[in-house]
């Protein structure tokens, strides 16, 4: 009974695709599921906007849409309403064949994510052999995607907000992959379904989840850091940041095609904790071996929630980072210890079991960390600003 | 010689026709981009997996923004004024018939020596990475070599820049 609890959803589909005849079977599983998902992930987005927006107004101490439905709840049908419903203004200047293709390219790449992330036992779209690989070429897309938008517009607001999103992207990318290198390193392996096996075995009760070790508690620390830098999210959202540059590469897109991208950011959002719940956080396993006969799919949009709760929460805390200590935080602070973080990760390999192994690495960790801080921190200069001029 | 592979060679040869016809030189960049993306799915076609993502990331995620910054922050994405054909087009078109020629004489002549359709090895992401540390460790570390050097480069480069305009 726990057990098809658990296969709920690859029994139903068994049963659904059982009416047609058998040649047709694999291809109406693999649409079913991917309807499935296309339907699925957006509902969920209509439930995190709202979760946002009264998140935001909590923490800064208004209410939140408090007007259509009980709290709100029917906000995100008015504005999906709304956002159909407005018209679609296209700059005369701007070139429209790009325009209309960049948000499309967007959404496709973002949604070509989710096929390769393990949302529970046996729940994967398509299980390959370099599943983590697939993702990040996905994610890269969406780079060229954001430079289409932004070249597009025939607008020097739209231009610089590109220009920085994909250099943000394209910085951030190095540090997401580098701290995902290490989970690959330890399992032996890029298909995701067998990152997460490896994680779900259990001693004394615990997990065997990666974050529980240092250099997986570093890479997780990182991949979040990274996670929020590529999708443009606060507090690495200059590119898009309204006090800024408008609405930076998203300005001439209204009505639908705004929705569209609005949509993108959220469903990368999503796929991303994903991967990170799947990387680090053990995926679809529970944290404690006597609640194993909780269903795996629910452990897994839990601690997707989880990472969305704290999206919204570091949002309204936490001021926005500058371009230029964007960058400098990137290649000068997170990538060094990046690549210390994969020297620790062979070093604990290599030391074997027992506790002397947690301490050399933990304390090699947070010497570094101290000491590359410490470093960065001398060169501020703390008194009159100097200005750089472009030449 | 299927369906598939006739599609993904189309898409690939209309990308690099359009990259070289168009007039806008970003449209010719995101073409570009799709002669890659056609690339990437004739690796997939052929069930080598890894190089096929690995084209997508590098080529499509890094390479194609490479190129589209470089047009940007030069002057190169205003259309010359005398037009994008050179004037020595039949000189051009000779040597690039006469490299053809030369290309298909030594894939023709091979082709008899193949040895029967065998069905594909299917290499996985491990094997790659041990020839990559086992058999082909020194193309590797030159490989590594070449790119800190580069990066080494470019921020000498820009560093000078700095001073030299101080």
């Amino acid at each position: 009974m726990i057990d098809r609890l658990d296969q709920i959803f690859v029994l139903l589909r068994q049963w659904v695709v059982g009416f047609l005849p058998a040649s047709w079977q694999t291809a109406a599983a693999v649409v079913l599921s991917v309807v499935v998902i296309v339907a699925f992930f957006p509902a969920l987005f209509a439930l995190t906007v709202w979760m946002e927006r009264k998140g935001l107004g909590r923490i800064q101490n208004r209410l939140g849409p408090n007007r259509v439905g009980p709290f709100g709840l029917l906000q995100p049908i008015a504005d999906g309403i709304k956002s159909l419903t407005k018209e679609d203004i296209v700059p005369l200047s701007a070139d429209a064949a790009v325009h209309l293709l960049a948000p499309l390219m967007l959404v496709v790449a973002v949604f070509m994510g989710f096929a390769v992330l393990p949302m529970g036992r046996n729940m994967v779209l398509v299980d390959m052999d370099a599943g983590l690989l697939f993702y990040f070429a996905m994610g890269a897309s969406t780079e060229v995607a954001v430079f289409m938008a932004g070249w597009s517009s025939r607008n020097k607001y739209s231009l610089l907000g590109a220009m920085r999103a994909v250099a943000q992207m394209i910085s951030y990318e190095v540090v997401l992959l580098l701290s995902s290198v290490v989970v690959v390193m330890m399992t032996g392996s890029l298909s995701l379904t067998k990152i997460v096996e490896a994680q779900n075995h259990y001693t004394w009760g615990l997990p065997h989840w990666y974050i529980f070790t240092p250099w997986g508690l570093a890479g997780f620390v990182m991949y979040a850091i990274a996670a929020t830098a590529e999708t443009n999210r606060s507090p690495f959202d200059l590119p898009e940041g309204e006090s800024e540059l408008v609405a930076g590469y998203h300005t001439e897109y209204s009505g639908f095609k705004f929705a569209l991208f609005f949509l993108g950011e959220y469903l990368a959002m999503f796929s991303i904790s994903g991967l990170g719940a799947t990387l680090f956080l053990g995926g679809w396993s529970a944290p404690f071996s006597f609640l194993s006969w909780v269903p795996s799919w629910i452990w897994f949009f839990s601690k997707l929630m989880l990472s969305i709760f704290v999206f919204i929460w570091m949002r309204g805390t936490l001021p926005r980072l500058r371009q230029d200590q964007l960058m400098n935080f990137a290649w000068k602070f997170i990538l060094p210890l990046c690549l210390l973080n994969v020297f620790v990760a062979a070093l604990w390999r290599f030391m074997g079991e027992g506790w002397p192994r947690w301490v050399v690495c933990s304390a090699i960790l947070v010497v570094a960390y101290v000491v590359v801080g410490r470093i960065e921190m001398r060169s501020e200069h703390f008194g009159p600003r100097r200005y750089r001029y472009a030449e | 010689m299927s369906f598939v592979f006739y599609l993904l060679a189309a898409l690939t040869v209309a990308g690099g026709l359009a990259a070289v016809l168009l007039k806008n030189t970003v449209h010719c960049a995101l073409a570009l981009t799709v002669a890659f993306a056609g690339l990437a799915f004739l690796y997939l076609n052929l069930d080598a997996q890894f190089a096929g993502f690995a084209q997508i990331l590098v080529y499509i995620g890094a390479v194609a923004i490479l190129v589209v910054f470089a047009i940007l922050l030069t002057k190169g994405s205003e259309t010359p004024k005398d037009g994008v054909f050179s004037k020595t087009w039949l000189a051009g078109l000779a040597v690039a018939a006469g490299v053809f020629a030369v290309l298909g004489w030594a894939v023709l002549q091979t082709a008899p020596m193949l040895p029967k359709a065998t069905p594909a090895p299917a290499v996985t992401v491990g094997q790659i990475g041990n020839a990559l540390v086992d058999r082909y460790v020194l193309p590797l570390e030159i490989v590594a070599v070449l790119l800190t050097v580069a990066l080494i480069g470019a921020v000498i480069v820009a560093l000078h820049e700095k001073e030299g305009t101080r």
